[in-house]
């Protein structure tokens, strides 16, 4: 028989992928291309279906309904050692008995390889970590084991290599480490790399491309920056990143740009940057896009007035106010710490600027905290 | 004074786990300190120091037979117990079927029922079928109550097993068998060994149930309990001793290994 | 995380293809439990109710209820005595079991394997020569009888063995083990970090142990002490070589039924009354105490 876990190559093909547990659907109807050579990341907030999704590509999971496919090779019902995918596991799954190097060579010597030396040696080198071979992987410290779990998926030369938040159990500076070194290999060995994680910093550090996951479903896929600056959905504006969302109403629908009524105050947006369906609209400005000035300074561009600071923390390059509106709503801003003016106090009277161009435009019938509390619930 | 209190009160636990450990031993210590008696008819007054008793354990008429036969039936009950139990074992640990209540309770039923009950119900059944006990019946009751206790300790080792580890041997190419060969098997070896040893100690120190479907076939245990009626020879101390010993050695040896294997 | 919950709760992919595997690993095993377990424990009640025939150790089925009625009246004072001993036992074993289960899990720091080893190397001297020891060691020329009677605790002319006590003293010597085994791994598993916690939130050490420990080490107690009573029920070693024939207990009784009268239908009725009452008993404290971890 013909050996799909070597000969199988090509982009990674979900087609109307489904997976039910009871009434529950974890995936629910995902369609998605990954193309061949490619960094993708499976961003969400737990319990949005990006790790089942990993699963049954691993084959770890069956599909309730759906295809999938790498190149024309159909996947969908192989076991899971006959599949061209290797899995970096969520805590490692390094083999507690094995030694580092039968660890590595365990997916070879399956295969039937005679000769493993080489190979192992090899990507070894790759991980930085040859000298360790002998060891023991609870002999390792976290870094270690995590390099070594990559090693021991890559060796195979896999067509897809899947990672399960593999820097989760990393601390953060560990983790900014593994983030470029991982990236680096995957550039280095050009293999695809499916990466689910829920932090969203570190998907926009390593992935070409992002499909931003709620509810069994893709909420929108893109560029890091595309997803960034054109959020499509509350959902994706705050997961991404912060973002302040107001209510307003479109007033007049010009040939270039929309201008907005929010809570009376007037502003525009272009056209091409908005999804609003209707005139109820959701005005998008990300925190740092703002300028902020005492009341009573001349401004230019959009324009917002009658804002009261609440809250001011100094964080070294930059300074986070928070402002109360006439209407209520605490909007964040960012201003960067260059330009030599002291802070401004809690208490002060201001008015927040910003160009036109940075703004967006969302449907107005969501819900504006969409997706913003689940950051802070994610780190367990 | 004030200090010799505080003293105390910071170290009561361990005064007290002392004691305790004292009480488990002073019957091991008696037993040994009295094989070394030099006794006549029976082993009870301390007569003088010898090394007689060691140096002839088999001196006492039947009790290395006696010995020999609780070897070997603890050996073979062990090893079959050990077999059915692992594989119960990894059924109810690894898989979803139907019945699993029933099959739960069938291997609670037999710790929950006394020994006594145990015994005498199978002497019944082979009396009723004209079976005469003996050494076939004994490993036959032997197999039976160590069966449970194989299935409880194995299970608690594969719920402690990451799942993964066995995701991640199939994600490397690894079938069901060789995940099950490679991976699964080693890992569960530490707990299956004290399964064993657990199944082993259980069958080497029984006697109720033996008692009643060993027939004329003597045992270790049967042989000590028989004899004490008429003075019990201070060999049986040396065995027992020995025993003692012998099982302190390998698990030590086992834990130098275990602990061996992580440093280096 | 997802990753877990969905192995646990839904099985993976593997459950469905190869349904009769599971079936397959039991049945070699439950064949064993179902011939030389269930098997025998029906023989054992259809001889129950059976009545003497010709011979010797000859019975017929006739059906005679009766034979429950006889035997637990007459054997009454030893049923409730069994139970009253295991119980005593028991407790005793608690006591002292759960303070050496908390040293070894919490204050023994590197020693803690060689301790377990500890607890468990008694097993391997027999357990009669055990029981046995501690007769001659309580016996009245043994140095404990003879210390107590130098020290004026006890009269000149009484005695430990052949009572009550030492029944109660080896019945609980012989199960501690099975006691402290439970509770140590229950004690284990809790995170010591519970208890500073619970310190730091203001509770002393008793509250700490009554609202954190106790509860955590639930499953422990237990198994404990079900392992202990109930083979501490059946038990009729310790009252042999122990006691007297005051103290003879239910296991005595059925023993003595079975092996020297050859009574068996008498004998089997006792077996299963107390093979029954204990299964009750177990059943009622396990809801009461709402664990099912034993299994």
């Amino acid at each position: 028989m013909v050996d799909a876990s070597t000969s199988a190559h090509g982009d990674l093909k979900l087609s109307h992928l489904t997976k039910s547990f009871g009434d529950f659907k974890a995936v629910d109807d995902l369609s998605l291309t990954i193309p061949e050579g490619s960094f993708f990341a499976l961003l969400g907030p737990s319990g949005c279906g990006k790790t089942t999704t990993l699963r049954m590509i691993a084959g770890l999971e069956e599909p309730t309904s759906g295809t999938m496919h790498v190149g024309n090779t159909d996947i969908t019902d192989m076991r899971p050692y006959r599949r061209p995918v290797n899995t970096v596991f969520q805590n490692y799954a390094l083999f507690p008995h094995l030694s580092i190097f039968e660890n590595v060579a365990f997916g070879l010597r399956r295969r039937g390889i005679k000769d493993v030396k080489a190979q192992v040696d090899k990507v070894l080198e790759l991980v930085e970590l040859p000298h360790l071979a002998e060891r023991k992987p609870t002999q390792l410290s976290g870094g270690q084991q995590q390099r070594i779990a990559v090693a021991r998926a890559i060796v195979n030369r896999p067509a897809l290599l899947l990672l399960d938040e593999p820097l989760g159990a990393l601390d953060l500076k560990l983790r900014r480490q593994m983030q470029i070194e991982l990236k680096w290999i995957q550039t280095e060995i050009g293999l695809t790399f499916v990466h689910v994680t829920h932090d969203q910093e570190e998907a926009m550090t390593m992935a070409d491309t992002i499909a931003v996951m709620n509810e069994g479903r893709i909420e929108q896929m893109g560029s890091p920056a595309d997803l960034y600056d054109n959020p499509k959905t509350a959902f994706v504006a705050n997961f991404l990143g912060q973002s302040n969302l107001i209510k307003g109403a479109i007033e007049s629908n010009g040939a270039d740009s929309l201008l907005v009524n929010l809570f009376g105050q007037k502003v525009a947006l272009p056209r091409s940057r908005s999804a609003a369906k209707d005139s109820s609209i959701l005005v998008g400005i990300r925190p740092e896009k703002f300028r902020i000035q005492p009341e009573g300074k001349e401004m230019s561009g959009n324009i917002l007035t009658g804002g009261v600071i609440s809250d001011v923390s100094y964080i070294g390059v930059s300074t986070q106010y928070q402002v109360e509106m006439p209407w209520g709503q605490e909007l964040i801003v960012f201003e960067q710490n260059d330009d030599g003016v002291p802070p401004l106090d809690k208490g002060d009277k201001v008015k927040l600027s910003w160009e036109p161009i940075f703004t967006f435009g969302l449907d107005g019938s969501q819900d504006a905290n969409a997706g913003s509390k689940l950051i802070a619930d994610e780190e367990e | 004074m004030k200090q010799a209190t505080r003293w105390f009160s910071k170290n009561l636990i361990r005064i007290y786990a002392g004691l305790g450990f004292t009480y488990l031993f002073i019957p091991v210590l008696y037993t040994f300190a009295f094989s070394f008696n030099d006794y006549r008819k029976s082993n009870l007054a301390w007569r003088g120091f010898t090394l007689n008793n060691w140096k002839n354990p088999c001196g006492a008429p039947d009790i290395c037979n006696a010995l020999g036969n609780s070897l070997k039936i603890g050996l073979i009950a062990t090893t079959i117990a050990t077999i059915l139990g692992t594989l119960i074992a990894l059924a109810l640990g690894r898989y979803a079927f139907k019945g699993r209540t029933f099959v739960n309770l069938l291997i609670f039923l037999p710790m929950a029922t006394p020994e006594l009950v145990l015994g005498a119900s199978l002497l019944t059944m082979f009396l009723n079928f004209g079976f005469n006990p003996g050494f076939l019946t004994i490993v036959i009751a032997h197999v039976m109550f160590c069966i449970s206790f194989v299935v409880v300790t194995v299970k608690a080792r594969i719920a402690s097993l990451d799942p993964r580890l066995e995701q991640a041997a199939m994600d490397l190419y690894a079938d069901e068998r060789e995940t099950f060969r490679r991976v699964t098997l080693p890992l569960l070896a530490p707990g299956i060994a004290g399964a064993a040893l657990l199944a082993f100690s259980l069958s080497f120190d029984d006697f109720i149930i033996t008692n009643f479907n060993s027939g004329n076939v003597n045992t270790f245990p049967k042989f000590v309990y028989i004899s004490a009626e008429r003075g019990l020879p201070a060999q049986a101390n040396v065995i027992g001793s020995s025993m003692f010993f012998i099982a302190l050695i390998i698990v030590l040896l086992g834990q130098v290994v275990q602990r061996k294997r992580k440093v280096s | 995380m997802a990753f877990l919950h969905a192995t646990a709760k839904h099985g993976s992919s593997e459950t469905k293809k190869r349904s009769w595997l599971p079936y397959l690993l039991l049945l070699p095993g439950l064949v064993w439990l179902f011939f030389f377990f269930l098997l025998p424990i029906l023989t054992l009640v259809s001889t129950s109710t059976k009545t003497p025939g010709f011979g010797i150790g000859e019975f017929d089925q006739t059906y005679r209820f009766a034979n429950y009625w006889d035997a637990i009246v007459n054997s009454r004072a030893q049923f409730l005595r069994s139970f009253e001993y295991a119980g005593i036992a028991t407790v005793l074993a608690l006591a002292i079991a759960y303070p050496l289960a908390y040293a070894i899990a919490f204050k023994s720091g590197r020693w803690k394997n060689v301790l377990l080893v500890l607890v468990v190397a008694p097993f391997f001297t027999s357990f009669i020569l055990r029981t046995i020891a501690w007769k001659q060691i309580l016996g009245s020329s043994g140095f404990v009888n003879r210390a107590l009677i130098d020290l004026h605790i006890i009269g000149p002319q009484t005695h430990l063995t052949a009572s009550a006590f030492a029944v109660v003293m080896g019945l609980t010597y012989n199960f501690l083990p099975f006691m402290t085994l439970p509770l140590y791994s229950s004690l284990e598993r809790i995170d010591p970090r519970t208890i500073e916690a619970s310190g730091d939130l203001y509770a002393n050490a008793i509250t700490t142990f009554r609202k954190v420990t106790l509860p955590l080490s639930a499953p422990g107690v237990v198994a404990g002490t079900l392992l202990t009573f109930i083979p501490a029920a059946g038990d009729f070693v310790n009252a042999e070589i122990l006691g007297n024939p005051n103290t003879k207990m239910i296991g005595n009784v059925i023993n003595a039924r079975y092996l020297q009268i050859v009574d068996y239908p008498t004998a089997a009725a006792l077996s299963f009354t107390l093979m029954f009452v204990i299964l009750i008993m177990v059943t009622l404290y396990i809801r009461k105490a709402g664990t099912e971890e034993l299994v």
